[in-house]
């Protein structure tokens, strides 16, 4: 069917949210996600099915194509019939390499319901979970495509009884993960199911997928479906492939199984906005209002070399169209919109209107940035910020090769920062080098070579550098911040911050756009005092502030001055201008001046800075270093080399399993010495190892190393190579 | 030695005859600007007037690290400020870390704009309450703007005793002078926000460059001020209490105010 006659039945069914789903799909690297999106067009008749399984048409990105692997999600609208009647799909395509984890973050926001894809011999893998904890805590539904049986039952042999139970095991491990990471929900229905039929088996290879209600339906029994594979015959694959076609079997799944944005909008608006519940805004978002205020959540920045900036976000009220004129969270100026269109694989196409419920993509955004709520009602609570499962760790700096593109340079820096959230990119302003931080040493990698490749601008760049954390391991004072005038002085305590406190941050279950009873009943639930959970003011990334000061006349008109020095000091910590974790900050008294003048800016942000600094000096101020977990699928004769290159840059084995002749490795190995891991393991182990790394946290560094990292890092900065006292940034 | 003295409102012959024999016999001669200026006159005009270099004085150098006072230990060193000196209550810590380095000091104080006011808005010095400031609004790099609303509760608090404020207005490196209709449009964005009727049909009168030759000094509704030109800074507003009938008469006579506000006073 022509694409074009195929836009004219989306759009027919996009007013109806009964009939849409939106849907993502997740996996672990290299686990078929992308040949089963390709599959689903060519399902849907937009992509030949000659091509599907290989032409990896969602993969629009030539480095795409070239590494065999998804980098940016990929958005499709498709037609499926299920019952007689036409449903309108909404597909995300993600990422499976974790350098990539922020866009499956993101990806989760916009849809309502999953497709985990796990491979039948891997069974379920690191980043297995990690999107599937994404997906619960986005309040997404699963359901489980279990791919590659064909090599279950052709590369491992197994039998036809052996199979079953296998793919038994595989569903019981998914249903324990999904148990673990929300029980409330695994309770409510959330548990995958194969005889219920949240569950399908298949080989997205060979087109072909099963589940119980399609054995129903065609009468095709499992040892039936063993047979076909083992046959001989290439043409018996084919009829497989006719009797169970995969995309019949996963829609069907996806249409029966997931909800309607109209049944799934009540819990996910729960837990995506914090807002109050007795607003018509609210209301219509449940609702899915179509003629109410617009309400839609930016989760994804592309350039279209023609459109310019394309937004694409879930739309969760009211309706976007053309010469709307738009509110964007974070900014005072209005946007008009430009274009509003659907996605049909890698193109774009303009309709006239989409109402809520769908997934848009829109131009005319000119201020919004990935996670910005669009809205036509003024002062509308924005919906709560994406969190990311793994941090910027790695940073190179970034310099064009001719200086005349200097400018140019600057731009595309904004842009892809602009696209990729989890990319931060900064102006060191002492020595003027654009630093680019990101996930990982590829991710980087990918970046730049874009840079160069599709914005044009010849790049060099630094090899790449480990950003550490700043933290505390004790408390200190009052300590006092005095202004350069002299006449404001505030008073700082301060002290590492609770566990519980901390894992609530990272979790995204506080945050101070949440009503404040509910904030602190959970701070509380954390361990927090109670005089504590009142007066926080500000939580920026795991740091938080609080104001234990009663009635002090105009401080409530300074604090955002005195936050804006505390978030100077958690940008970059003064023992080395690194970012800091885990400090909390109590005010605990203030002296301002009378007149507003003398408080000012100028006075009031380098007092509160101060304070905070000294404060961190004499509170044993320390570096953390990150980590990666590396996990290693090894032959067992290549094994000794792969867990030397582990032992050999600081790491630990944490455990190791076999699985026929292959050996699979879990390891913990910190970032700085992983650097060159993909060329060495691939000569330590002949090529042989498949591996994949995962974000594992912040740990403490060896104490013999740290005074000189800390010096060398001081020295990177050009920060004075003394390492700095407490009484530096106390004046007189 | 260090000698405060107070250059006056508008250019360089408004200083004192002492302030001026006090810099003639000054070893060292140091200036600010940033917490007020003369407009209508400049360095070179003040340096050919004393005969003097006159070294000019940041933020910094005043606040930070005033390294130029221990110059004073053993000369005599002038410090000039526009106005009257040690009006802005920040150079108290000049005089304080003066005291600590064992310096002596003096004050020559010049005409102020606190007294000026009076005679040129026509209103009692004696019913005067607290002053206050107008700054610049700010926005932190999260986008969070702030607009200080402490000068709303100054001429509320004042209003509440019947008594008259004075509003400095801001004068900012980057941002500039602030005006008249700068500072209007902020009280009533704030009296908008907070509804506590402060500025609501208030007077005011808006006064620019007073001191120079031709001052501009305009009375009338807040809301209609706030679009008239005053023209060049720098600029100060007076939000007055309920006016006596003198006060009133010579608004409406003197400053254009308009003659409805007459009505209703008791004579």
């Amino acid at each position: 069917m022509a694409k074009d006659k195929m836009v004219d039945r989306v759009a027919g069914i996009m007013g109806t949210p009964e009939m849409i789903r939106n849907i993502g799909i997740v996996a672990h690297i290299d686990h078929g996600k992308t040949t089963l999106s390709d599959n689903l067009l060519a399902g849907a008749g937009m992509l030949s099915k000659e091509l599907a399984g290989n032409a990896c048409w969602t993969d629009s990105d030539e480095e795409e194509q070239e590494r065999g692997i998804t980098i940016d999600s990929a958005n499709v609208s498709m037609v499926h019939e299920y019952d007689g009647k036409e449903y309108l799909i909404n597909l995300i395509d993600t990422p499976g390499h974790v350098d990539f984890g922020g866009d499956v973050t993101r990806a989760m926001r916009a849809v309502d319901g999953a497709v985990v894809v796990i491979d039948a011999v891997e069974g379920t893998m690191p980043q297995t979970e990690t999107v599937l904890r994404q997906a619960l805590k986005e309040h997404v539904k699963p359901v489980l495509f279990i791919n590659k049986v064909d090599r279950l039952i052709n590369e491992l042999q197994v039998d036809g009884q052996e199979m079953q139970i296998r793919l038994g095991k595989l569903i019981d491990h998914v249903n324990k993960l999904i148990k673990g990471m929300n029980e409330e929900r695994y309770k409510a229905g959330w548990r995958v199911d194969a005889a219920e039929g949240t569950v399908a088996f298949g080989s997205a290879l060979y087109n072909w997928a099963i589940s119980v209600p399609m054995m129903q339906k065609t009468g095709v029994s499992f040892q039936q479906i063993y047979d076909y594979n083992k046959s001989d015959d290439p043409n018996s694959i084919r009829e497989l492939a006719d009797k169970c076609p995969l995309h019949e079997v996963l829609n069907d799944m996806v249409i029966r199984f997931l909800p309607s944005p109209l049944q799934a909008q009540e819990g996910r608006i729960g837990a995506i906005w914090h807002g109050d519940k007795t607003s018509p805004i609210y209301k219509s978002m449940i609702n899915a209002d179509p003629k109410a205020d617009l309400a839609f959540m930016v989760t994804d920045i592309t350039m279209d070399p023609h459109a310019g900036e394309v937004a694409t976000g879930r739309l969760f009220s009211g309706s976007l169209e053309r010469g709307m004129e738009v509110f964007v969270s974070g900014t005072s100026r209005k946007n008009r919109i430009q274009q509003v269109g659907v996605f049909m694989g890698p193109k774009r196409l303009e309709v006239e209107n989409i109402p809520a419920g769908n997934i848009a993509a829109v131009t005319g955004l000119r201020d919004a940035i990935v996670g910005s709520t669009v809205t036509t009602l003024e002062g509308m609570e924005p919906f709560e910020s994406i969190t990311h499962a793994s941090e910027p760790v790695v940073t190179v700096a970034v310099e064009a090769k001719h200086m005349k593109d200097l400018p140019k340079l600057v731009e595309v820096l904004r842009q892809v920062a602009k696209e990729d959230p989890t990319l931060k990119i900064t102006l060191d302003e002492e020595t003027g080098e654009h630093l680019m931080a990101g996930m990982g040493e590829l991710h980087l990698e990918v970046i730049a070579h874009r840079i160069e490749r599709d914005k044009g601008v010849e790049i060099t760049t630094t090899p790449p550098i480990v950003v550490y954390r700043e933290t505390i391991r004790g408390g200190a004072g009052p300590v006092e911040g005095k202004s350069p005038n002299r006449h404001n002085r505030f008073y700082v305590e301060i002290e590492p911050l609770e566990e519980g406190v901390r894992d609530l941050i990272k979790a995204g279950e506080i945050s101070m756009r949440m009503p404040e009873v509910e904030r602190r009943e959970k701070l509380m639930e954390a361990g927090m005092d109670k005089d504590e959970a009142k007066g926080i003011v500000d939580i920026f990334e795991s740091n938080i502030y609080l104001d234990m000061t009663k009635g002090i006349q105009h401080l409530n008109e300074t604090m955002e001055l005195i936050l804006e020095g505390f978030h100077e000091v958690m940008k970059g910590g003064p023992l080395s201008k690194e970012p800091c974790m885990g400090v909390k900050v109590r005010l605990v008294d203030a002296k301002l001046h009378e007149d507003a003048v003398h408080r000012g800016p100028a006075q009031v942000i380098p007092a509160s800075r101060q304070g905070i600094q000294a404060a961190m000096l004499m509170a044993d101020d320390t570096l953390l270093e990150p980590y990666q977990k590396v996990f290693i699928q090894v032959p067992q004769d290549q094994m000794g080399g792969a867990t030397k290159e582990i032992q050999g840059r600081r790491g630990i084995i944490i455990n190791m399993t076999s699985e026929g002749d292959m050996t699979i490795i879990e390891s913990r190995a910190p970032v700085s010495e992983l650097f060159g891991f993909a060329g060495d393991i691939r000569s330590a182990t002949e090529g042989r190892a498949m591996w994949s790394t995962e974000f594992a946290g912040f740990d403490t560094l060896p104490a013999n190393m740290t005074a000189e990292i800390v010096c060398g890092i001081r020295e990177r900065k050009g920060l004075k190579k003394e390492l700095p006292q407490a009484s530096d940034y106390l004046s007189m | 030695m260090l000698t405060f003295i107070g250059l006056g409102l508008f250019d360089e012959k408004d200083i004192s005859l002492k302030g001026l024999e006090a810099i003639k016999n000054a070893d060292m001669v140091f200036a600010e600007f940033y917490t007020s200026r003369l407009m209508g006159s400049s360095l070179e005009e003040m340096e050919s007037l004393y005969g003097k270099k006159v070294n000019l004085l940041y933020r910094e150098d005043v606040e930070i690290s005033p390294d130029w006072l221990a110059e004073a230990k053993d000369k005599n060193v002038a410090f000039l400020t526009g106005g009257d000196t040690m009006v802005s209550t920040t150079h108290v810590d000049l005089r304080l870390r003066a005291k600590n380095l064992g310096i002596e000091t003096k004050l020559i104080h010049g005409s102020s704009i606190a007294s000026a006011i009076c005679g040129l808005s026509c209103l009692q010095n004696y019913r005067f309450g607290k002053a206050s400031t107008i700054p610049h609004p700010y926005t932190s790099s999260r986008g969070i703007t702030v607009i200080s609303e402490t000068p709303y509760d100054t001429i509320k608090l004042n209003k509440e005793h019947n008594m008259h404020t004075l509003v400095f207005l801001d004068i900012d490196k980057d941002k500039g002078y602030m005006t008249i209709n700068q500072a209007l449009s902020l009280l009533l964005q704030v009296e908008e926000k907070r509804g506590e009727g402060v500025m609501e049909n208030a007077i005011a009168v808006g006064i620019a460059r007073a001191g120079s030759e031709a001052p501009v000094v305009k009375a009338g509704y807040a809301h209609d001020l706030k679009e008239d030109d005053f023209g060049e800074p720098l600029h100060i507003l007076v939000i007055p209490a309920s006016l006596h009938f003198i006060e009133a008469e010579a608004l409406v006579e003197l400053l254009g105010a308009p003659a409805e506000i007459l009505e209703g006073l008791d004579d």
